[in-house]
């Protein structure tokens, strides 16, 4: 059987109001809404349409972070993956991407997945990193950007989006761990049958040691914001005689 | 008492949500400027489970309690009022009224293809002359060995044109008023019935409203629901349920209208300061969003009694009452707000009013929710 693992992460909303909590660390997260971040919902559709194309394939989303993450546990199982993993953790415990990519290598490794699909990167703490170290940690075949992935036997085929508009085309053996570029696929709408059905799949949640921290954020704060714009005035050249001299003498470049 | 949604009923909404935003909202302004009926939509949220909502899963159907739907036909309706009605009527009054007055065969046949929105059905009650008066109604059914032979005109058939199924109701006997009618499952391909031209409305011009002509048109008589003279009390149980179904349609307008009010008020600036910094625009908003909760909680209810299988139909006419006549109100003061924005197509609240109105008229006027309100109250039990 093929076994794809989907970690998803859950975020804050781009639309939800961020105000930081009076710790001075974390965001206040009484006022947050939450969704699945972005690239890792192509991820899990991407690792839906997989299991759509493969005989005997079962498709297991996996989670890091408090009780709340559940909520998007759910909503992967409503879309049509076969259970969940519910890895439970104070939500800003651990922060970097070394010590998130080992509790992940850890609470994987007797699973044994064929695959493992990964946002490329979460939309708040935005290391872009998670998924390739799992994979070096469970020694896998890596891979990021992914903008199309292609099953074949014991081999996956990938197209990875690099610099400047290029694209490699990457063949790796099985087991791998592949980032996922978002835009690749359409991402479903859960069925109401989906939802229905969501509530009689098993979800395990593993309790997570957190006291092993490679980096503590000491301080979350706006950067202060400052009013001195000063406008330069006057006809074009008298204005681009005054922006030389700005030039020259205050910012002095 | 708990007002708290739980996690079933929260991922219902927000999918119902976001297939809105993404799939309804780009073509609204268009579907009501051309009178477009939204086909591929309609097929998707039948794909989704949108249109047997409250339909067991043996025949179809997602399942799902009353409260469920209500939550998803909010959202729905929010973005696409017309779409919002061709749901109602799908759910509420085609697929709730097989599953509990239709047989096995009935019910074998008909509901898998309706509750998942692989054929749309329509509810026919109206006719020219017979409205609030469904006594009056002159549509015959004679019978003629193993079938029905019907002839009469039916209209304001929501989902005329484009429906398959129609639950028609019409007379097995005459002169003995609602104890003479009767209802009856009847195909659109059955020969003898001719669907007229789409009626060119005020609001909710996605959906397609028809009449209907049946000129000799034969039924057979397991077609025939129930026993002949069972239909009024039949579509009489059945409106109940409809009536929480557009209570919900008004809702999603009244809400839309608030939303957009509130997103309007805070961008626009006039006197050198936010519009939303007015008093008097506070109050329009405050007003506006008292009636909408106000009108939430009048539809839960009823939704829930009627889950519970407890009598609902006074809860299910209050709120059908409230929900339209705020969803009226707040169109207005949207449009109010928006000033001069608000009276042109291209801003869509303009739309909001077209499609209120329509929500005091239909499936029992303000006034027939009135007297039913007051019939139970003065009933004397």
């Amino acid at each position: 059987m093929m076994k794809i693992a989907v970690l998803i992460k859950q975020v804050p909303g781009s639309e939800s109001p961020l105000s930081i909590a009076d710790s001075n660390v974390w965001l206040d997260e009484e006022k947050v809404a939450y969704i699945m971040n972005e690239s890792d919902n192509y991820a899990l559709e991407e690792a839906l349409l997989l299991k759509e194309g493969t005989q005997d394939c079962e498709v297991v989303v996996v989670s890091l972070g408090p009780e709340r993450v559940k909520k998007i546990i759910r909503e992967g199982l409503a879309k049509g993956a076969d259970r969940g993993m519910h890895l439970n953790i104070n939500s800003n415990d651990v922060t970097d991407p070394l010590s998130i990519a080992k509790i992940f290598a850890d609470a994987l490794k007797s699973e044994n997945f064929d695959l493992i699909l990964s946002g490329l990167q979460s939309d708040d703490l935005g290391h872009g990193q998670t998924g390739i170290i799992i994979g070096e940690l469970l020694k896998m075949s890596t891979g990021s950007l992914a903008v199309s992935t292609k099953l074949d036997g014991d081999q996956i085929a990938i197209k990875q989006e690099m610099e400047a508009g290029f694209f490699q085309n990457v063949r790796m053996s099985l087991p791998a761990s592949i980032t996922i570029q978002s835009g690749l696929n359409t991402p479903r709408y859960p069925s109401l049958k989906g939802i229905m059905g969501a509530k009689k799949k098993e979800i395990k949640t593993l309790d997570i040691d957190s006291s092993d921290q490679k980096l503590k954020i000491s301080k979350l704060y706006l950067p202060s914001s400052s009013n001195e714009i000063t406008m330069i005035d006057g006809s074009p050249d008298q204005i681009v005689e005054n922006l030389v001299k700005v030039f020259k003498s205050e910012i002095k470049i | 008492m708990d007002f708290i949604l739980d996690n079933q009923q929260e991922l219902v909404k927000k999918t119902a949500r976001e297939f809105a935003n993404d799939i309804l909202r780009p073509g609204v302004i268009e579907r009501d400027e051309k009178s477009l009926f939204p086909k591929n939509e309609i097929i998707q949220m039948g794909e989704l489970g949108f249109m047997g909502m409250m339909v067991p899963e043996k025949f179809g159907g997602s399942g799902l309690d009353t409260l469920s739907y209500c939550l998803a036909l909010e959202e729905i309706s929010k973005v696409d009022a017309s779409v919002g009605v061709i749901m109602s009527v799908n759910n509420s009054l085609v697929c709730n009224l097989l599953y509990k007055y239709g047989n096995e065969y009935q019910k074998n046949t008909f509901l898998p293809k309706l509750a998942s929105g692989k054929s749309l059905g329509s509810f026919s009650l109206s006719e020219p002359q017979s409205g609030s008066d469904a006594s009056n109604m002159k549509t015959f059914a004679r019978r003629e060995s193993s079938d029905f032979v019907i002839n009469g005109t039916k209209n304001w058939v929501t989902n005329g044109t484009s429906s398959d199924i129609v639950i028609l109701l019409c007379l097995t006997k005459k002169n003995v008023g609602y104890k003479g009618i009767s209802a009856f499952i009847v195909e659109k391909t059955f020969d003898g019935l001719t669907t007229g031209n789409k009626e060119n409305k005020l609001g909710i011009r996605g959906s397609d409203t028809c009449e209907i002509y049946f000129d000799n048109c034969k039924v057979p008589s397991k077609n025939l629901i129930e026993t002949e003279g069972e239909g009024f009390r039949i579509a009489l149980d059945i409106l109940n349920g409809g009536r929480i179904g557009i209570a919900t349609q008004a809702l999603g307008i009244a809400q839309e209208s608030l939303d957009r009010s509130i997103q309007y008020a805070k961008e626009r600036e006039q006197f050198g300061k936010s519009i939303s910094d007015f008093g008097i625009i506070q109050s329009k908003i405050a007003n506006m969003a008292i009636k909408n909760e106000a009108s939430r909680l009048l539809i839960h209810k009823a939704a829930i009694l009627k889950d519970k299988g407890l009598e609902f139909s006074k809860e299910a006419s209050m709120a059908k009452h409230f929900s339209s006549e705020a969803a009226m109100s707040n169109a207005l003061e949207c449009v109010q707000i928006f000033g001069g924005y608000g009276y042109v197509k291209e801003t869509g609240v303009e739309r909001l009013i077209r499609d209120a109105k329509i929500t005091q008229i239909y499936e029992g006027t303000s006034e027939i929710q009135e007297k039913v309100i007051a019939k139970s109250l003065l009933k004397g039990d």
